[in-house]
Parts: C-alpha cells; sequence; structure tokens
C-alpha cells in the first residue's frame, strides 16, 4: 500500500497504458510507442511501471526501449526534423544538405534547438528517393528539399 | 461531376499534393464547377508528381507536376474537359513511362481510390482470395510454386517451398508476418503498393492463412511510413466490417485476422529473424537458422515471413493462373518485378517489368539519365548492400541469378544513380559506416568489423600505405562474408568490393584529392 502512495504520476499513468495493451500478442513494443505518444520519452518510472505489468525484469525492459532508435530516454523538442542521410539522398546532394541544416538551425543531429521548439534527427530512408533529398517534420513530408526548405521550416515551427 | 485525382501517396504529399487539392477545391467553388477529388495511390512517375488526372469521355488525362499556384490556368485552359496545357501529357495510360511497363502487382496502384473497397472488387480485386477459397490448401500452394514467385524482399527464396514447409508442419497455431521494413535507400515499392492499393496486401496475406492455415497475421511496418500504416489501418477496419478478415474469411468458415504493427527505427528489424525478436517485444537481435521461421517462427510456431511485394503479387497469381504469371520473366527469374528508379535521376519512379531488362535500358531508356544532367558515374542496385555497378556492367538483366555472377544483387529492386561527382570512395566508407550503426551486435564480424573497415578507409584517404589497406579491407570483407550470420554483416562487403574492383584508380588516387566530407 505504500508504494502505490509513493507511487509517481507517471508510474500510475505508464502501469494504466501498459494494462490496456497487454492483452496484445508481444505487447512491449506497442506499449513503449504508447508510452512515448504520452509522455515525448520513455520516462525510468514508466520502464518500472511496463516491467511490473508485463512481469519482465526491469532491464529487459531497459534493454529493449534502448535498442530501438526511436525511443527517447528524455524529451526531444517540441517538433523533430528528420533528414534522410542515406544513398538515394546523397546522389542529389544529401551531405551537404545536412551542413546546411546545421548551420541554419545551429545545432547537430541528435540535438534540439535552444528554445526547445525543434530536434534534428537523421533517418536511413523515407522512401522518397526518387524526389530526394527528403525530409520528415514529425508527420509531415518533404521532396527535393533545399537549403530554404529547411529555413522555412525552422521559421515555421518557430525555431 | 468531374472526377479529378490528386495523389494521397507521400511522394505526391512532399511534393505538394495537399495544397493542389485545396487549390481545386477554393477554385471550383468560386467557378461553382461541380468536381469530386479522388486521392488516389501514385502511378508511379514520380517526377510529374503531384500528377492531376481528370476523367474525361474519352479516359483518363495527365497533368503535371502540377503546383497550386498552377490551378488557375489550368482550368482556365479546361482542365475539367482534358484541354490543352504546358502541363498536360494526354491520356495516362499513354505516357511512355507507363506505356511500356507490365503492371500486374501495381495494376490498380494510382488508378482506384485506395480505401474504397468498392474500387478494389471494380478493378479485379478478391477474385485470387475467392478462387483460393473454393481450392485445398496444398493446391493454393502448389499454384504459388507453380508461377515461380521469388521473394521480392532481396533473398529471392521460392515462395511457394517456404509455404509448403509452413502447411506440411502441424501446430496449434501458426502466423503469417508480413515484412513491411521496407529500410535500404532506393526503394519504395512496399510504401507505394501500402498506401496506393493496401487492400491488396491485405488479399494475398489472407490467401496466404488459408494456403498454410494459419489464423493470424501481422504486418510489420516501418515507423518512417506514417502514410503507409494509417491507410492500412483503415483498410483493414473495412476488411473486418466486410468480412474479408475475421473469424469467417468470405463465408469460407475459415478464420483470419491481421494486426499492423509499428517498427521503432531499427533497419535490422528488415532482417526476418530480428522482425520476429522485435514483434515479440524483443531487441531486434537476429536469430541463427536453423530452426527455421517456417519450422519455429514467431512465439515458436510455424511461421511465413514474406515481404510485402511477394505477398501483394499472390492475388493475381491466383485470380488468373500461375502459368499467366510465370510467362514472363527470363530464367529462373519468373513474373515481373517492380523496379525502383531513384537518385539522380531525370525520371524516377516505380516501373514494374518482366524480368529481363537490362540495367542500361533502365538507367539511360528508361530514367532518361540523370537529373543533374551529368554522365551517370554509378548505380547502386539493391539497397544499402547492395554493389555499384559502373557503365561497363549495363549490359546485365534485371534478373536474381545474372546480378549474381557480377557479384552483385538486385535486393529489392531498388536502383540508386549517381552522377560523375559522386565520390566512390566515400560510398565505401559510407556502407562501412551504415553497417556500424545499425548492427544489432550479434556477430562479431559485423559489430567490429564495420569499425575497423571505417577507419581503414580513412587511412586510405590519407594516404597511409594504401595497398596493404586495400588487402585489409579485402580480407575484412572476407570474414565479414562468412562469419555474420545476416545480410547486414554479410552484405556490406557488396557495396564496398564494388567499389574497389571496380573504381579502383580512384580509390589509389583518392588522397590527393579534397575528402567529401
Amino acid at each position: 500500500m505504500t508504494d502505490e502512495q509513493t507511487e509517481s504520476e507517471t508510474h500510475r499513468r505508464a502501469t494504466e497504458i501498459a494494462t490496456g495493451l497487454a492483452h496484445l500478442e508481444g505487447p512491449l513494443l506497442p506499449i513503449l510507442h504508447a508510452v512515448q505518444h504520452e509522455f515525448g520519452c520513455v520516462p525510468e518510472d514508466a520502464i518500472r511501471a511496463i516491467a511490473k505489468v508485463l512481469n519482465l525484469g526491469r532491464a529487459e525492459v531497459h534493454g529493449t526501449m534502448t535498442f530501438y532508435p526511436d525511443y527517447r530516454a528524455e524529451p526531444g523538442g517540441a517538433h523533430t526534423l528528420k533528414l534522410c542521410r542515406a544513398e538515394a539522398c546523397q546522389s542529389m546532394g544529401g551531405d551537404a544538405l545536412a551542413d546546411e541544416a546545421r548551420r541554419i538551425l545551429g545545432i547537430d543531429f541528435h540535438e534540439t534547438t535552444a528554445d526547445g521548439a525543434l530536434t534534428l534527427e537523421p533517418v536511413y530512408c523515407l522512401g522518397l528517393c526518387a524526389c530526394a533529398p527528403a525530409a520528415m517534420l514529425d508527420h509531415e513530408v518533404h521532396g527535393r528539399v533545399t537549403a530554404e526548405t529547411i529555413g522555412r521550416i525552422a521559421e515555421g515551427v518557430g525555431a | 461531376m468531374t472526377r479529378v485525382y490528386v495523389p494521397r501517396d507521400a511522394a505526391a504529399l512532399a511534393l505538394g499534393a495537399d495544397a493542389v487539392v485545396v487549390a481545386l477545391e477554393t477554385e471550383a467553388a468560386v467557378r461553382g464547377l461541380d468536381l469530386e477529388i479522388v486521392r488516389n495511390g501514385s502511378r508511379g512517375m514520380i517526377w510529374l508528381e503531384p500528377l492531376v488526372e481528370v476523367e474525361t469521355a474519352a479516359g483518363r488525362v495527365a497533368y503535371g507536376p502540377v503546383g497550386a499556384a498552377d490551378v488557375p490556368g489550368l482550368l482556365d485552359a479546361g482542365l475539367l474537359d482534358g484541354g490543352d496545357h504546358a502541363l498536360g501529357h494526354g491520356p495516362t495510360e499513354e505516357i511512355p513511362f507507363l506505356a511500356r511497363q507490365t503492371r500486374l502487382t501495381f495494376a490498380r496502384c494510382g488508378v482506384t481510390d485506395p480505401l474504397s473497397l468498392a474500387d478494389y472488387e471494380a478493378h479485379g480485386g478478391l477474385q485470387g482470395l475467392r478462387a483460393a477459397i473454393a481450392m485445398a490448401p496444398a493446391d493454393v500452394v502448389q499454384a504459388v510454386t507453380d508461377s515461380g514467385l521469388r521473394g521480392r524482399g532481396g533473398a529471392g527464396f521460392p515462395t511457394g517451398i517456404k509455404w509448403r514447409t509452413v502447411l506440411e508442419t502441424s501446430a496449434d497455431r501458426k502466423y503469417i508476418v508480413c515484412n513491411a521494413d521496407e529500410g535500404d535507400s532506393g526503394t519504395f515499392a512496399d510504401r507505394m503498393i501500402m498506401e496506393g492499393d493496401p487492400f491488396v496486401l491485405i488479399e494475398g496475406m489472407a490467401i496466404s492463412g488459408l494456403a498454410v492455415e494459419a489464423t493470424k497475421g501481422f504486418i510489420y511496418v516501418r515507423s518512417e511510413y506514417p502514410h503507409a500504416i494509417e491507410a492500412l489501418e483503415s483498410a483493414i477496419a473495412t476488411a473486418n466490417a466486410h468480412g474479408i478478415l475475421g473469424p469467417d474469411v468470405l463465408g469460407s468458415g475459415r478464420a483470419f485476422d491481421l494486426e499492423v504493427r509499428v517498427g521503432a527505427g531499427a533497419y535490422v528489424c528488415g532482417e526476418e529473424t530480428s522482425l520476429l525478436n522485435s514483434l515479440e517485444g524483443k531487441r531486434g537481435i537476429v536469430r541463427s537458422k536453423p530452426p527455421l521461421p517456417a519450422h519455429e517462427g514467431l512465439f515458436g510456431k510455424p511461421t511465413v515471413v514474406n515481404n510485402v511485394i511477394s505477398l501483394a503479387s499472390v492475388p493475381v497469381i491466383l485470380a488468373a493462373g500461375p502459368a499467366a504469371y510465370q510467362e514472363y520473366g527470363v530464367g529462373r527469374s519468373r513474373g515481373t518485378i517492380p523496379i525502383q528508379l531513384a537518385g539522380n535521376v531525370r525520371h524516377g519512379g516505380l516501373f514494374e517489368a518482366a524480368f529481363g531488362m537490362t540495367l542500361g535500358e533502365l538507367v539511360d531508356d528508361v530514367c532518361g539519365g540523370t537529373a543533374s544532367g551529368r554522365p551517370v558515374k554509378a548505380v547502386q542496385v539493391g539497397g544499402p548492400l547492395g554493389a555499384y555497378f559502373p557503365r561497363a556492367l549495363f549490359d546485365t538483366p534485371f534478373d536474381y541469378e545474372a546480378f549474381a555472377a557480377k557479384d552483385g544483387l538486385i535486393g529489392h529492386a531498388g536502383v540508386t544513380v549517381f552522377d560523375d561527382t559522386a565520390d566512390m570512395l566515400s560510398q565505401a566508407r559510407f556502407a562501412f559506416e551504415f553497417c556500424a550503426v545499425e548492427s544489432c551486435g550479434k556477430c562479431t564480424p559485423c559489430r567490429i568489423g564495420s569499425t575497423r573497415g571505417v577507419e581503414t578507409i580513412e587511412k586510405i584517404r590519407r594516404g597511409e600505405d594504401v595497398p596493404a589497406q586495400i588487402e585489409l579491407i579485402e580480407d575484412l570483407c572476407e570474414t565479414m562474408k562468412y562469419g555474420s550470420l545476416c545480410a547486414l554483416g554479410g552484405f556490406t562487403p557488396y557495396p564496398v568490393m564494388s567499389v574497389l574492383n571496380h573504381f579502383r584508380d580512384e580509390v589509389v588516387s583518392a588522397p590527393q584529392e579534397t575528402p567529401a566530407r
């Protein structure tokens, strides 16, 4: 009972999410997605909660969570810009564009702008290889991306 | 009322299709025009996207690439009657890029409303499933075997043989797993069919379920494809509501349920055993084979793991008969292959054709050369694990065995074109770098060899005893090729060795040149 009382709000909500999805076959990834959707990351408290609901070791949940690049331990910016770094985009000047993007945004990959508006992430292919270079702002896709496109995106999210 | 088609495909959206729809709706309201906008899939001519089509008495007429600002001018020119305009291309089906294709798997993609079951059935949908229901499971498997269909994900394993193994393995539960973790750069056929004709994948999986007596299917889609996920979820809900999925598939008395699962950014999960681990909620670590997934797959049960295109090709095989399908192609590569023309190309997109066209025909004739207008230097076929082919190998026919004979692979049939500004040593370095980033860590040659490979290529760049470094890389590639469980470590040598073999002069002289990054 004392355990219940000292539980954080994160723990409580993560328990709720995990319990709701525990009936799925192989529920861990769907739960991690749902938790990240709720909190913007998978906090340590949520890992404990998920482990308890699924009757797994905390290390097992942590190990799975950290294996996948999509899951974050800390929240990112309000928006995420994924810039493709793979071959089809390289053939259309993707490397130079990546340098431009870093310069325009003033951050490197895996970093967030100082105002917390935008996180820049590399991605290896968005399936937009015939209109390269490609990028995705949250779920909004962009083709034939130029430095101007990056500038417009940054302006649009207030970065 | 005039029907106007504006694609919902992610590539069309990336090039501004939604803004075109808004402009059309706004102008239609102002001008009092009666039009119905259908959000179709893409026809696959990405350089013409957003491709707007108008249904006229003489068939569909195409305009593209259409920007929102072009809409008033197009309407002034009589867009709704198929009027002449600088962006006009005449009847869609007569555009050479489309006219010279053989569309079997992609027959409906771009033609229909992907989320309309009625449209799907009106264009031949569900005929394959109905045929399969009338057959014994072993006969369905035999039909797929007879068609000569091989795994379109890249491995090229005969689909019918895989299915037979699962059918002959008895268990209380079996699974169909669709590998929609299309992570290879230069490939987008899976994405296009999931967005442009999701019912064909659902139908193919249901047929597979009936054939091997599996009652549950999973589609494992990468998280980078939100539009495909949305289309699949919607189509599955419709299929459930109409009894195509569920406890009684089209009144057959047999059950088949389908669930979409979303990946989490790990490239290696495109490898079938790590995909299975991921579905089970584990780290996406590669498993050793045996046991084959067909014997002990998902949760230890017999499992068919097939790529999207393999499964989406099954309905037409059952509907038209295996003989009709296997008439196409060459040698042991039967049927058609949806080739994806990508990178630095003038006319890029999806080109479905019978196996056997040469690489040169594809790059020079179909693509019309590079987007930059510069000469083609190299073509990477088969994604990040595929070899770079120089012009000297452009006579290679698109066929599993022919590419293997040239130390390459067709993989998922992605063709990425590079012009003469490409720095081939950088491309070899990237192959190692990508492997290092994406390695699951199970096999030492892949986990550590990839990083040693990057370092060795940097030594070549600095001009440190180049012949010795090349020898080291050759040895390393040999170790990775034979010492890795899966294709990530095992095939990374393909792009690397192709650069060493076909662009050796450039590698040797690289130190004198400016590094690309």
